[in-house]
């Protein structure tokens, strides 16, 4: 590597970082019009699911067990499971699934 | 006030936990990637510290041992990680408008999908301090996970990592599925947005697309939709 790797990890910061904290620092207010409040508000939602559909599905091993882990973590939710309880409860699904689907 | 601010702060080191966990598993992939292409284990523990991007780093990895030019390398960044402004937006409006810059500031360096997903579910406004909590713990879980993976590599049997793996989407469930319990619109978003997701990556036609941009496209598309035709109601008016 004919470049400096530290200067990479530099560039790669300071972009990352201003793309984080421009809307931060530049919008104080709040925002009135009523559709990009709206849009704003379905955002969290919609980039969580989009981010958890089908990548869950090639995290694991198997797919079948990632599967399984978006049910349980589905139905644990739905169910009021708390954000650890459905963390934890994901990880177990996988692992046991997993001692029968990959050997 | 000091103690709001160590309530909120201690409240985020507890939900953080989980975020830690699943971070410790994801960066052990994302160390041995560092590893492979050929960084140190300080270069990719630093990187892992500051940076604190999944995707945005392993291409960023990928580009340097490609030997690739410092600009290339950050405008990949930016278009890997520009789902950050999306949700950098959606935070400033969750925020006090007295909040002073330096918080802001700080804040900033710490929106990750995962402490961005647990900071929107907050009822009413935001508390810096309980971002800094998270930060506390889940900023570790990253960092040493990726040192693990450049140093030990192979060692930690493929099964744990399989199952700590899925710990992350355990967490965005238990985000977005509450809100759609009460809410028909969020329910129906969730499945579009399942269904888009799934499009997007079966069609070989999107084959070129980052993962990043992928996001980003459908979260703007499906949010913009729904507030187009679903706009919310103002139910509580601040002054």
């Amino acid at each position: 590597m004919k470049h400096n790797v530290y200067l990479y990890i530099l560039g790669m910061w300071l972009v990352t970082y201003l793309i984080r904290v421009l809307p931060l620092t530049l919008i104080r207010r709040e925002i009135t019009n009523r559709t990009i409040r709206s849009f704003l508000y379905y955002v969290p939602y919609v980039t969580l699911a989009v981010m958890t559909f089908p990548a869950i599905l090639t995290a694991t091993q198997s797919p079948i067990s990632g599967a399984l882990a978006l049910v349980a973590g589905l139905v644990l939710a739905w169910r009021g499971g708390s954000l650890f309880q459905v963390s934890v409860a994901c990880c177990a699904v996988v692992f046991l699934a997993e001692l029968v689907l990959v050997r | 006030m000091v103690t709001d601010r160590m309530k909120w702060f201690t409240k985020g080191l507890r939900d953080g936990i989980p975020i830690m966990l699943g971070y410790f598993a994801v960066s052990i992939a994302l160390g041995i990637s560092a590893r492979n292409a050929g960084m140190t284990a300080p270069q990719a523990t630093i990187a892992s510290a500051l940076i604190m991007a999944s995707a945005g780093q392993y291409i960023g990895f990928t580009l340097i041992a490609a030997g690739a030019s410092y600009l290339e390398v950050m405008v990949m960044e930016a278009i890997a990680n520009a789902r950050y402004l999306l949700m950098s937006c959606a935070l400033s409006q969750k925020l006090d408008p007295a909040l002073p810059l330096r918080h802001r500031l700080l804040m900033g360096l710490w929106i990750t999908d995962e402490i961005f997903g647990v900071s929107v579910s907050v009822e009413g406004r935001l508390n810096p301090y309980y971002v800094y909590g998270m930060a506390a713990v889940a900023t570790p879980g990253w960092a040493l996970g990726t040192l693990m993976g450049v140093v030990l590599g192979n060692v930690l049997p493929a099964r744990v990592v399989s199952a700590l793996s899925v710990g992350l989407f355990g967490m965005f469930m238990s985000i977005f599925v509450p809100p759609a319990k009460q809410n028909r619109v969020i329910a129906a978003l969730v499945v579009i947005s399942f269904a888009a997701s799934y499009a997007f990556n079966a069609l070989s036609w999107f084959d070129g697309i980052s993962s990043g941009i992928k996001i980003i496209i459908l979260t703007v598309v499906i949010s913009l939709g729904a507030a187009l035709l679903f706009p919310v109601k103002e139910e509580r008016h601040e002054a």
